[in-house]
């Protein structure tokens, strides 16, 4: 449902985003990231601590794509808010849930 | 919430808003907060259900990580390709954003074509959407992340034909911002679904 | 460019044709004709479900009853509830927040007019699509909470739970595209100077109400969806034999209906909070103190969902969580409490009807609260769940509550909407009939609980202790109905022919005050500047009125759309097909394409 009622909003807020090389180099990162997470996945010896290095690189991941692809770091704080306080409700939840339901 | 109500009147706005930001991605960003839910709901529910089936398949019998590492990887470039589809647009690109726009798209289609492979060598592995409580969560879950793929796939479409006709011009970069926005959360979505559904079994 | 300056009255108007005025009313964009829209749909929404309410009570009045099958009176408690709280309460806060919160707020219309437009259709074609049920087979029949399993297709074979699954899917969209438009209208749309901390405390109410809904319907969505899988398709997200735990609906409702409670009353209390100051003559008491204890609401109301749950048997840690977040959340509502008492205290209070059913909402809302704090309690909980003492309880706060405070609004902002009078005499009798009417109702409830009658059973054996009680009560819902009856009365004749008023009848403190009655279309003709929570209480007020009221150069209105329209149609289309098959289905997804499409590409500047 694209509005255009402000299509020609423009701020200069907004105008500082990174350039191409930048974009590029947070893809490489991320490759990294999930080839390492793979790779773990494979290793016996990580088994014990698969879940921790699991969670904190896709925490990673999903930071960097949030910071920079979506400009987070760049825009204005409110937007940030809007975004962070529902993902970390979700997260309660998931937690609580989980919790309910004896998981751990 | 620390909104102070500082009027700048942006220039080449024509309705000035009380924080000065868009109206448009304003509501974009709290549908994404309200989408975090969604998932998050749907993603608890898969991690309660997880390990209570009785009867197989089981995730770690069925479920291809070579391959979804693969789509991962597809869904994660094509990030790539829609943040430079919006910086050819902020610059004024016009054959750049067109192209990465298709770019993106074809992407997202491929991703979307590699989870129909996987959900038809799934069933005929034996799991199904009314089996076991594995096959319930994972179709449904992973189910509407595809669609929110597919529906991204359609809006970039849409976008690429404006691009081509010379419809998406700088002033018209938020357009392709939000549907960033759209793409790339699906994206982070899928991160959070790799490492929950297939890496941590 | 469409460019308006002629007023676009809701109780006067040209005289056009009258396919001319009804295409107007299809395609507006104008938030206060879309709030009018909403309130009229909602009230007869509120009448369905009073009747609905009404039917339950004749059947209770004596022991053993035959007034309606035991069936029929599944139907009707559970569309009873369903009703009041997604087609009446919900939608009549709607109203408010239409026709107010732009003109509180200082603002020409809503952020996303289309997508206002668009909300409000979406409601009543769900609404009527739920209701449609009663016709088509049997409405459905197990609770406004529905709780699996009795809602799988083993247990309620027919097409009832069918409907209601559909039609919460179709009102959550509803309410989702209202709650986007307000958020970023109540954070983007404030006049200059409107710092958030000087909006108006029912626009802070409705921004928390807004983020509730956000956050809350997903869950419900998620819900509903694996309900519909199970039903349609045959999944076993809720079947037991699968090693599904039926427990899990239960907690995703709840997460969603706590929540939701809050919904429905915040802005109830967001309302009180404009009528007291003005007939008091008095600021109010506390602001930052009310403001921050709503928001502290809309956090906490997320960490106390499982009390609806204590009779599942949780264990002794969940269950005692639970009970102190309960009884923590207690507290902000005390404390609002409060603020409204001091709000009065040493002012010139001034009882027209408004600030009665104000006084009213304070009065009943700390009943309905005391009783609800004794929930908190697990041990008092088991001996009162799913009996009548939990059915006063709710009416307390929600018919006591969220009722009472919404007419204290339409007293309050009737003469704003229409440019005239509710008559006061009347008023005053509604008001009394009321209070006295919902006491005599649902008081007895609390004792008739007590002594053990369950909820949702369609009648009793004489000789329990029941029998005077709920007597009493089936008396008092006459008594109710006799006082709606007053009130539609009362609005009929003062819509036609009510006293005709200025742009300011009670000496309001907010911005809506400061312009015509019924404001003109573009609302104000200049933006005000505003230095204060309270505006026309301040000594420059006269300024600031003569201010807005000035033209200076043409004002460029959103034109009138029926793409919206078009959109929803094809919604409730698409959705209904589950249940009336692809030729509803396929016209629905190609209507809803078509209207998307042509909405997103219409010009509108």
């Amino acid at each position: 449902m694209t509005d255009h009622q402000h299509s020609t909003d423009r701020h200069p807020a907004e105008h500082a985003h990174p350039k191409g090389k930048e974009y590029l180099a947070i893809a490489v990162v991320l490759t990294v990231i999930t080839a390492v997470e793979v790779a773990v996945f494979y290793i016996p010896a990580m088994h014990p601590v698969l879940v921790p290095v699991l969670l904190t690189l896709s925490t990673l991941k999903f930071a960097l794509v949030a910071m920079f692809y979506m400009h987070l770091k760049f825009d204005h704080r409110l937007f940030s808010w809007l975004f962070v306080l529902p993902i970390s409700l979700a997260v309660l939840v998931i937690i609580a849930l989980m919790k309910l339901f004896g998981v751990f | 919430m620390a909104v102070a109500a500082a009027v700048h009147p942006a220039p080449h706005e024509e309705h000035p808003t009380s924080t000065g930001l868009s109206s448009r991605k304003m509501l974009f960003w709290a549908f994404l907060g309200s989408e975090c839910m969604f998932f998050g709901s749907l993603i608890a529910t898969y991690l309660v259900y997880r390990g209570r089936d009785t009867v197989g398949p089981h995730p770690h019998e069925v479920l291809n990580i070579p391959f979804t590492s693969f789509s991962a990887f597809v869904l994660l470039m094509s990030s790539l390709t829609m943040v430079l589809a919006l910086a050819a647009c902020q610059h004024g690109d016009r054959r750049g954003t067109a192209g990465w726009l298709a770019a993106t798209a074809l992407l997202g289609m491929t991703f979307v074509g590699g989870q129909c492979y996987e959900f038809t060598h799934f069933f005929y592995d034996g799991l199904k959407l009314q089996g076991n409580l594995f096959g319930c969560t994972f179709y449904v879950l992973t189910g509407f992340h595809g669609t929110h793929v597919t529906i991204g796939v359609i809006w970039l479409w849409t976008l690429f034909t404006l691009a081509i006709r010379g419809k998406l011009p700088q002033e018209k970069s938020l357009d392709v911002e939000i549907a960033g926005l759209y793409w790339h959360f699906v994206d982070v979505v899928w991160i959070a679904i790799f490492t929950l559904i297939y890496l941590i079994q | 460019m469409a460019t308006t300056t002629a007023p676009v009255g809701v109780a006067t108007g040209t005289r056009t044709s009258f396919a001319a005025g009804v295409w107007s009313w299809i395609t507006t964009v104008d938030h206060k004709r879309i709030g009018v829209l909403y309130g009229v749909t909602a009230f007869l929404f509120f009448l369905i479900g009073g009747l609905e309410a009404l039917l339950i009570r004749i059947q209770l009045a004596r022991p053993e009853n035959t007034f309606v099958s035991p069936d029929f009176y599944n139907q009707l408690f559970t569309m009873h509830g369903t009703t009041m709280i997604f087609l009446a309460v919900m939608p009549l806060s709607a109203s408010f927040f239409n026709f107010i919160i732009p003109l509180q707020i200082g603002a020409r219309d809503v952020a996303f007019p289309r997508l206002n437009a668009f909300s409000y259709w979406v409601f009543l074609l769900g609404g009527i699509f739920l209701n449609l049920s009663f016709f088509l087979g049997g409405a459905p029949d197990t609770g406004w909470f529905g709780y699996s399993n009795l809602t799988s297709k083993q247990f309620s074979p027919g097409h009832g739970v069918d409907f209601w699954a559909i039609g919460l899917q179709v009102l959550g969209i509803s309410s989702l595209a209202a709650a986007f438009n307000f958020i970023v209208t109540i954070i983007n749309l404030r006049a200059p100077g409107m710092k958030l901390m000087r909006m108006p405390v029912f626009a802070w109410m409705t921004l928390v109400t807004a983020f509730l809904i956000i956050l809350a319907f997903p869950v419900i969505t998620v819900a509903l969806v694996f309900l519909l899988f199970d039903r349609f398709v045959g999944t076993n997200f809720y079947v037991p034999a699968s090693g599904a735990d039926p427990v899990l609906w239960q907690h995703l409702f709840w997460l969603f209906g706590h929540p939701e409670v809050y919904i429905l009353i915040l802005p109830a209390m967001g309302i009180v909070s404009e009528v007291l100051p003005t007939f008091s003559r008095k600021p109010l008491f506390g602001y930052p103190v009310v403001v921050y204890s709503g928001i502290f609401i809309g956090f906490m109301g997320w960490g106390v969902w499982s009390h609806h749950m204590f009779s599942v048997g949780l264990g002794p840690i969940a269950d005692s969580f639970f009970a102190l977040t309960t009884m923590l959340i207690a507290i902000p509502t005390g404390v609002k409490i409060f603020n409204w008492i001091a709000t009065m205290w040493g002012g010139r209070v001034e009882l027209k009807t408004a600030m009665l059913f104000a006084v009213g909402f304070i009065a009943m809302f700390i009943m309905g609260g005391l009783s609800g704090v004794m929930h908190a309690s697990p041990p008092a909980d088991l001996q009162q769940t799913d009996t009548y003492f939990v059915v006063a309880h709710i009416h307390y706060v929600l018919f006591g509550g969220a009722i009472m405070g919404i007419f204290a609004g339409i007293y309050y902002w009737f003469p704003k909407i229409t440019g005239r009078l509710l008559d006061e005499r009347l008023g005053q009798i509604h008001f009394w009939l009321n209070i006295i009417a919902l006491n005599v109702t649902f008081f007895p409830m609390h004792f008739v609980g007590l002594l053990g009658m369950p909820r949702r059973v369609y009648t009793y054996a004489p000789g329990l202790g029941f029998d005077t009680m709920n007597m009493i009560s089936t008396v008092g819902v006459f008594a109710i109905v006799i006082a709606t009856l007053v009130f539609i009365v009362n609005f009929l004749r003062s819509v036609r022919s009510g006293e005709t008023t200025g742009s300011d009848p009670w000496g309001g403190a907010t911005l809506e005050w400061a312009i015509p009655s019924p404001p003109p279309a573009y609302n104000f003709a200049s933006i005000p500047t505003v230095h204060s929570v309270h505006p026309l209480w301040e000594a420059d007020a006269s300024d600031l009125i003569k201010d807005v009221n000035r033209v200076r150069g043409p004002i460029h209105m959103p034109p009138s759309s029926y793409w919206p329209a078009v959109a929803a149609l094809g919604i409730a289309l698409l959705m209904s097909g589950m249940i009336f098959g692809w030729w509803f289905g396929i016209p629905g997804l190609l209507i809803m394409l078509v209207g998307l499409y042509s909405w997103a590409f219409e010009p509108c500047h």
